[in-house]
């Protein structure tokens, strides 16, 4: 770990780009500036290729012999896979309008944080090796030749983009960065050139189901602890089912809530939520993950880990699928499972058994969001909610990119917390709903050990969030991302101290009057509720 | 230094010298009419080629950016522009795309302020600066569809250009008349020539390729303005090689040897426009009609889009995982498909 | 993929309008040029205000003057270089001469597609009687 400077100083940003021509000015590879290299046993276990152990520190990256070859073929190829690729490569007309939408330039400074100098990273090597004038005219037509550097160049920055598409809202010709940078990794996943926090995960939920690498008996187990602490400050006894054929739904969320705070208190405001209103439903050790870090290294592998969704869904013969809060979980869901691995033929469109309600947004992936799934339940009065119970809450909500900019989930969310809060401040209208700001750690790049690049990305959101929390007093930010309930916390104790970070089931479990509770004295943190203790003159 | 904005410079300069001076030494049929067959015919053929090239590969996915509230709920609102689910919905969405510039209209100007607060504030010269250049080039573009057609099918089929010209001249300056068009184009090239070269991440980002369309444009357009209200060259004799062209049958080599070389380096001008687009960034023309996060519908939860490549992959199955781990399933009281 | 369908037919309709002058002009002899026809009145006063290609460049930029000159500063007389001097009027002096409208001014004007606005106040005194 390296120190992180103090933010007075960290906020001192200088956006002044260099003198040098940017194709001159070397990645940066201090330690505290790249996140570590993957070990070669997660690609081994997935069967990708070139696994080595090596280091972006070190001078020579062990590339394989070929990998010129690789690169231009695996480039060629994805040229001819996606129309996306071609267009972005030949369309853009750096405008800069992108230039100060990404996070990561508006808190590094760093010009190749521009998303249009992200993409003329890759956008130089495909003149080159594809356009007759960039191989007559070279340098100024923003070509270049593929070096080792443009390679080290590609590991720095496409790991400095967190595929939140934020430029891509303000793009003219809806140049997407993301998938740009998708992409660019794929590439490098090629010549077995990826990050452990990434590759790990991606291991880790091929065998056992899940991000974490939860072993089936331990998902149990949590799941059981969850159900003891809900029984201690409700009163009431929960009984999940796991793995069970015939229930009428199959809810999946990412592992990430069965296993750090405070994303595990939206698990239990999910599992108080399905008791309150008698949802048939079960849970799977085999697909206990949400989340799908696939989809950060390579289209077939995101493929891969998604499919045991519909696999399991099949397997137990449930009518239809109840997703749980996350963020690129929803990107994949709403815009490739249907295309990867439907049609699922053997689900049903999904109707609420409790309002009879048919989401016909989900009629053919047959996966509904649970927010989408709670506004409903509070639309059609289901619920039995005391908002009071989070009055010593202010609360502001942090769209997360994907569902925002993939999806358009923004109103849903905004409607339960409205119902299960009394006090709820969105921040400025240019930090919110399309316009979110990610948190700077999103794509896979949570790691430790780029800390400080994390907080400079995350600086746009937190800024937002110190003007509510100055403005209202806000206390709270709620999310609908596991990814952002691991990293918000650091991003707010750093940047505006006094704000804590939940999901939005926690609220609605806090908020919810469940059939034959004890009074309730504390919140799903088991922290004491105020004015609540001996105080029952409702 | 800005290198390539020498360069870019150096080629116009260069180019301008051929357009200026050679045609008038002998060679107005080769500039005045072959050149501009080439330029027309490699513009064309390359446009066709590019686009098709991008149509060659598929979108496998649906990937449209989502700029506001899905469809979802029946009591939800849907932002049905921003985030469409249905063919209108795309349709209007491009409409605001192509011809409003939508997404630049949206432009902000992140800065901190007070040293600790960050402000995003509307910025919309940019989007006007693009505006009144894309509808000033297609204003003049139209205005000289009167050298193209003889008048007769100007004034009883393609009224709209005398209507548009009349707008264009709409305050009646001089004569012959102002046509404010001409003047914003200029204006509009040279506002964003100053961006590239005043702000420094633009600046910073921008290529030869960047600087030469413009310096090219910004020429046309100073030529075709030097011509109508400095030099005042000889229309009728201009629209006699024009008509000619387009009717292959050219006018006497008398009538082309009469115009002025600025005519000529007008015309030359526009053919290096013509011969460079398709081989550029001006594709982006094109290319925002064909770009997947902007001309989707966001229905893909509800109507199976379809991958034509979609790969068959090697999935970790159920029955590898419960091999794996079926003593701690069954330890742990979780149901297994198969007891041992 | 059946957006094929849809980009193809992008690309003819934009084809067909970029060729669309050549479709209108094919076989037409229009390169010929207009002819104007100097009138019988014309020809007997010989001699213009200023040089026939000067005429043929400044006509416009003269008739503006003049009409200023007439207009705000209510001065009437045009002095050439020889020292002739003539009422600046466009019907009594130009059209005196000129008498052939149609001929004369509307050929180039037709051919050229220019509308100048001068007829929207000023009557050819011929086509009055």
């Amino acid at each position: 770990m390296v120190d992180v400077v103090k933010p007075e100083e960290m906020i001192k940003i200088d956006p002044t780009p260099p003198s040098t021509n940017w194709m001159d000015v070397p990645p940066d590879f201090s330690p505290g500036k790249f996140p570590y290299p993957s070990q070669a046993k997660s690609l081994e276990a997935v069967g990708f290729p070139n696994a080595r152990e090596w280091s972006p520190a070190d001078e020579d990256w062990k590339l394989p012999e070929n990998w010129q070859q690789i690169i231009h073929e695996g480039f060629k190829e994805r040229l001819d896979k996606y129309r996306s690729l071609k267009v972005f490569m030949d369309s853009c007309v750096r405008c800069g309008a992108c230039a100060d939408k990404c996070h990561f330039f508006i808190g590094t400074g760093d010009p190749k944080n521009m998303p249009v100098l992200r993409a003329e990273l890759l956008r130089s090597i495909y003149r080159n090796d594809f356009t007759t004038i960039g191989k007559m005219l070279g340098k100024f037509a923003g070509a270049r030749k593929l070096t080792p550097a443009v390679i080290k160049e590609w590991f720095s920055y496409f790991y400095q983009c967190t595929e939140c598409r934020r430029c891509s809202v303000f793009c003219p010709y809806g140049i997407d960065t993301a998938e740009i940078t998708m992409m660019a990794r794929e590439l490098l996943h090629l010549l077995g050139l990826s990050i452990h926090w990434i590759m790990d995960p991606v291991s880790n939920c091929n065998r056992t189901g899940n991000h974490l690498g939860i072993q089936p008996q331990n998902f149990k187990e949590i799941i059981e602890f969850f159900c003891e602490d809900i029984e201690e400050i409700t009163g009431v006894t929960l009984n999940p089912s796991f793995n069970r054929k015939g229930a009428e739904v199959l809810f999946i969320t990412p592992s990430g809530d069965a296993f750090a705070d405070p994303g595990t208190y939206s698990f239990m405001g999910y599992l108080m939520l399905f008791e309150h209103i008698g949802l048939d439903y079960t849970l799977s050790t085999y697909a206990s993950e949400g989340g799908n870090f696939g989809l950060f290294t390579s289209s077939e592998m995101m493929k891969r880990l998604n499919a045991k969704m519909y696999r399991e869904a099949e397997r137990l013969g449930v009518k239809w699928i109840l997703g749980g809060e996350c963020g690129h979980m929803w990107r994949v869901i709403n815009q490739y499972m249907g295309t990867m691995n439907g049609p699922a033929n053997f689900l049903e469109a999904p109707v609420s058994p409790i309002t009879g309600t048919k989401f016909e947004n989900a009629r053919d992936t047959k996966m509904v969001h649970i927010a989408e799934f709670t506004a409903d339940l509070i639309k059609n009065n289901k619920l039995n909610l005391d908002p009071s119970r989070n009055d010593h809450l202010k609360v502001t909500y942090h769209d997360s990119c994907n569902p925002a900019r993939g999806m358009g989930m923004l109103d849903e969310p905004r409607f339960v917390l409205e119902n299960v809060c009394n006090n709820f401040h969105d921040m400025p209208e240019s930090t919110i709903r399309e316009n979110t700001f990610c948190c700077g750690s999103g794509s896979g790049l949570n790691t430790e050990e780029i800390m400080d690049l994390r907080l400079r990305g995350g600086l746009p959101r937190a800024n937002a969030v110190k003007y509510v929390h100055e403005k209202h007093g806000v206390n709270m930010l709620s999310c609908v991302c596991a990814i952002d309930r691991a990293v918000l916390p650091p991003l707010m104790d750093y940047w505006v101290p006094g704000v804590d970070v939940c999901g939005l089931h926690e609220l609605v479990g806090n908020a919810l009057v469940m059939e034959g509770e004890i009074e309730r004295e504390m919140d799903l943190r088991m922290e004491d509720l105020p004015g609540k203790e001996g105080d029952s003159d409702e | 230094m800005n290198l390539n904005l020498l360069f870019s410079l150096a080629a116009i300069l260069v180019l301008g010298c051929v357009g200026y001076f050679v045609p008038n030494a002998g060679l107005q049929m080769f500039f005045g009419v072959i050149l501009p067959y080439i330029a027309v015919l490699t513009f064309l053929c390359g446009v066709i080629w590019r686009v098709m090239k991008w149509a060659k590969s598929p979108v496998p996915f649906r990937i449209p950016t989502t700029c506001g509230q899905q469809q979802s709920l029946p009591w939800i609102k849907q932002n049905k522009i921003d985030n469409p689910s249905t063919t209108t919905g795309v349709i209007i969405r491009m409409f605001f795309e192509i011809f409003l510039f939508r997404s630049l209209f949206r432009n902000t100007k992140a800065e901190i302020k007070d040293g600790d607060k960050i402000s995003y504030e509307w910025e919309i010269f940019l989007w006007v600066g693009a505006l009144a250049f894309h509808y000033s080039f297609l204003t003049v573009l139209v205005r000289h569809l009167r050298f193209f057609f003889e008048d007769t099918l100007l004034k009883e089929k393609l009224f709209f250009v005398g209507i548009i010209e009349t707008l264009d001249g709409f305050f009646q300056i001089g004569l012959p008349i102002v046509l404010i068009s001409g003047f914003v184009l200029l204006a509009a090239v040279l506002f964003l020539l100053s961006r590239r070269v005043l702000n420094p991440q633009v600046k910073y980002i921008s290529l030869a390729a960047d600087y030469f369309p413009l310096l090219l444009i910004a020429g046309i357009a100073a030529t075709g303005l030097w011509m109508r209200y400095i030099e005042r060259v000889d229309v009728t004799a201009i629209k006699q090689i024009t008509l000619g062209i387009v009717s292959f049958n050219w006018t006497s080599i008398d009538v082309m040897k009469s115009v002025s070389g600025t005519f000529y380096l007008h015309l030359f001008f526009i053919c290096t426009l013509l011969i460079y687009f398709p081989f550029s960034k001006l594709m982006h023309a094109a290319g925002v009609f064909l770009s997947p996060t902007r001309n989707l519908a966001n229905n893909s939860r509800m109507v199976r889009h379809i991958n034509p490549w979609n790969p068959e992959v090697k999935v970790h199955s159920y029955e590898s995982y419960e091999n794996d781990f079926r003593e701690k399933m069954i330890e742990a009281g979780l149901p297994v498909d198969k007891e041992s | 993929m059946n957006d094929k369908i849809k980009i193809i037919a992008g690309l003819i309709i934009f084809v067909a309008i970029c060729l669309s002058p050549f479709f209108m002009g094919l076989g037409s002899d229009s390169n010929k040029g207009p002819d104007p026809v100097i009138s019988e009145t014309a020809k007997k006063k010989g001699k213009c205000i200023l040089e026939k290609t000067e005429m043929a460049k400044q006509h416009m930029v003269i008739l503006d003057q003049w009409r200023n000159s007439v207009v705000r500063d209510a001065q009437r007389v045009y002095t050439t270089k020889d020292g002739k001097r003539f009422d600046m009027s466009l019907s009594n002096t130009c059209l005196d001469c000129h008498d052939n409208k149609k001929e004369f001014c509307d050929r180039c004007h037709d051919y050229a597609s220019v509308t100048p606005y001068c007829w929207d106040c000023h009557i050819n005194p011929k086509e009055v009687k």
